[in-house]
């Protein structure tokens, strides 16, 4: 099966890009303020509704529903869609994707489109692919335009620049929008991107979108924003392309009191998002009078085929995950090398492109459990992560010629081989009190020696003591 | 050749080869304990919609019927608006009375319809609503009465919504269900709490970037006669 990676060629480490991140002082101040405030924000929100532990058991149980019936969704969608006058393309990768938007766009003899933001789109690099094809594509999105003038990329899956702070949006926009007389107050800041904007959306005729959620039975499409660049792009242009990733289908529309309740909540801590559109194929006198869905596979089904891992797929994209992750406050989201940063994106990177091509990002965690808890569809993190660690050091062993001789798999035999005797582990025990006096310094073990040392830099170790717990039983006895 | 349809649906089979043959969808459970309608009383649903929509820096006017036209043309007024969008079917009798308050009225409606330059150049627009959610103060729109289209409501920078107290529900699930019969119509639906709005610089939520930076609604009393209809 191929599959398009993320990103080509060998994804560094997560320790190594997490190392370089952690040096930029500015972005993680920026970083700490704004988690900070969406933390506390959605925590309010959440409690206002006594029923909400139920909202995210019947979110889940959809969810899971569609996933082991997929394939008959899917193909319900595509009648609703089609019946109520769109067109449905399927998408093997992102190659696929991109070549029939491409197609679409020429077709209409375009030049120019206007795009909500989305981050299917990002994962598949659409802009990239376009702009090749000879078409540009403008960012409508206050946050992708700053990140698209800044050419960059996002740093946060609901606020794409999270990393800057108002200065520095203020000088970008000076320089690339010509701006003169600007001051670093967001309202004006929003203000030129709106003079901006605003031609654009009045006279491209086509768009392209992603999509929250598609459902099965009507064909209704949703897209939840709140600028309004959303609905200018579902709703002036003549031709609408929307691209959705196979896993976002819901079974009906009466599913949407549960995820309308869960993903404002979740995602921007507000009852309500300023703006929710929702549409079913094209209608006659109102909106675009073309509509083309293209569902898009590129590593889901690989994802779906982990049964333990499946659950990854559950994922509305809400983004409380990274704000409560400690890892990720500090090292920000270029450190995961992916358009899916933060927790879920340990796990949902490595279950679409493979863990053998990303095997350092299961251990982007603490394993605290934080995730867990805020998930609006109890997505299991912690657990998927334990269960991907294990895949990634399984792929080392049986995928490369030195996996077996590493000294972390000869050290784990030897430990193996010491835990399954209590002779042997007892004689072990009592030559580390004798053997290890050189290591402790101030009762700690700081740093290990040799290959070890590696593990001990991050990490404290406490000696082994004087009296073990079953030597001091024995004496008791 | 396969299709890619073929091939992602073969994929997905293959995926799922735990999941066993006879497994129906409706064999994986769905609880459904979340509340399903508010219990609270009317008058309660619609001081709490009241409250919920001006917390989003939004307007709410309480008014009567008869009231009803003095209250938008003084809100006209106010907002220094003198190009004022209408679908062709509101009702006259919300209409201030246009001359008077050197109001021009456009009309758009199937047949009729304004250019996408003559919205931009209006400076707001007036339409009732489909239904009001209290629970999180939110402006239901499906395309039905009065309405419009969706362009109407979005180019102009002030949008004026005219809601029946009856129309408004309490909670989420409620305002769903009765949304269903338009989103089988196909009918599109916008669900809109408070003007325009971005959080995107630090995190800090401030009013307008595309749309309607401007929103007010007029939450008119229920008649006797209407509450007996």
């Amino acid at each position: 099966m191929k599959t398009d990676a993320f990103s080509p060629g060998p994804t560094p480490t997560f320790q190594s890009s997490a190392k370089q991140t952690l040096r930029d002082t500015q972005m993680r101040r920026n970083l700490a303020k704004a988690t900070r405030t969406i933390r506390e924000r959605r925590a309010a929100r959440v409690q206002e509704l006594p029923d909400w532990p139920e909202l995210q058991e019947a979110g889940r149980a959809l969810k899971e529903r569609v996933m082991r019936h997929l394939d008959t969704y899917l193909v319900q969608l595509e009648e609703s869609v089609q019946r109520a006058g769109g067109h449905v393309h399927w998408a093997r990768d992102a190659h696929e994707a991109n070549a029939i938007v491409a197609q679409l766009v020429r077709d209409h003899g375009g030049r120019e489109v206007i795009k909500v933001k989305s981050l299917t789109t990002e994962e598949i690099k659409l802009n990239e692919a376009l702009e090749e094809a000879g078409i540009t594509a403008f960012e409508t999105d206050l946050a992708a335009l700053i990140v698209q003038l800044a050419g960059e990329t996002a740093s946060h899956i609901l606020v794409p620049a999270i990393h800057k702070n108002r200065a520095e949006i203020r000088e970008l926009f000076m320089r690339k929008l010509g701006v003169r007389d600007l001051s670093d107050e967001p309202s004006e800041l929003a203000a030129a991107a709106r003079r901006y904007l605003r031609q654009k959306f009045l006279s491209t005729p086509i768009a392209i979108s992603g999509a929250n959620f598609a459902v099965a039975e009507t064909g209704t499409l949703s897209v939840f924003e709140s600028e309004g660049n959303g609905r200018m792009c579902l709703t002036l242009p003549n031709v609408l392309i929307s691209v959705m990733g196979i896993e976002k289908v819901i079974p009906t529309w009466q599913d949407f009191e549960v995820f309308m309740q869960l993903l404002p909540r979740s995602s921007t801590g507000e009852r309500m998002n300023p703006y929710t559109s929702l549409w079913t194929g094209v209608t006659p006198g109102d909106g675009p009078q073309e509509f083309h869905l293209i569902l898009l596979d590129n590593g889901r089904t690989r994802a779906l085929s982990d049964q333990r891992g499946r659950q990854a797929l559950y994922c509305i994209r809400c983004s409380a995950c990274m704000n409560v992750c400690p890892v990720y406050e500090r090292v920000g989201g270029f450190a995961y090398n992916s358009v899916y940063p933060g927790p879920i994106g340990s796990i949902v990177t490595p279950l679409m492109v493979g863990i053998g091509n990303v095997p350092t990002l299961p251990y982007a965690s603490s394993l605290c459990g934080a995730c867990y808890e805020v998930c609006p569809v109890k997505i299991n993190i912690p657990q998927v992560l334990i269960h991907l660690r294990g895949r990634a050091v399984d792929h080392k062993r049986t995928h490369t010629l030195v996996g077996r001789a590493t000294p972390e798999a000869a050290g784990m035999a030897l430990i193996g081989y010491m835990f399954a005797d209590r002779e042997r582990f007892e004689r072990a025990q009592r030559l580390a009190q004798r053997g290890q006096w050189p290591l402790v310094h101030g009762g700690t073990i700081s740093s290990l020696p040799g290959p070890l040392g590696g593990w001990s830099a991050m990490r404290d170790l406490r000696p082994v003591p004087k009296q073990s717990f079953r030597d001091w039983w024995r004496a008791r006895t | 050749m396969t299709t890619a349809r073929e091939e992602i649906l073969r994929r997905i089979r293959a995926a799922l080869a735990d999941v066993p043959s006879d497994e129906q969808p409706e064999h994986v459970s769905v609880e459904r304990g979340f509340n399903r309608a508010s219990d609270a009383a009317r008058s309660e649903i619609v001081d709490l919609f009241v409250e919920r929509v001006t917390e989003y820096q939004a307007t709410a006017h309480r008014v009567s019927e008869t009231d009803l036209p003095q209250a938008i043309a003084a809100a006209c007024a106010s907002r220094g608006v003198r190009r004022l969008v209408v679908p062709a079917d509101v009702p006259d009798k919300w209409m201030p009375e246009g001359a008077a308050h050197g109001i021009e009225l456009l009309r758009d409606g199937p047949g009729r319809e304004l250019a996408v330059d003559e919205l931009n150049a209006s400076d707001a627009a007036l339409t009732g609503c489909a239904l009001g959610i209290a629970q999180t103060g939110s402006i239901v729109l499906d395309s039905g009465p009065a309405q419009g289209r969706r362009a109407i409501t979005l180019v102009p920078d002030c949008h004026l919504c005219v809601m029946r107290e009856d129309q408004i529900v309490g909670i989420m699930p409620e305002a769903i269900t009765h949304l269903g019969d338009a989103v089988r119509a196909r009918r599109p639906i916008t669900v809109i709490s408070g003007p325009s709005a971005t959080v995107d610089i630090e995190f800090q939520r401030v009013k307008g970037v595309h749309g309607p930076r401007t929103l007010e609604v007029f939450v008119v009393a229920a008649t006797p006669a209407a509450s007996s209809a």
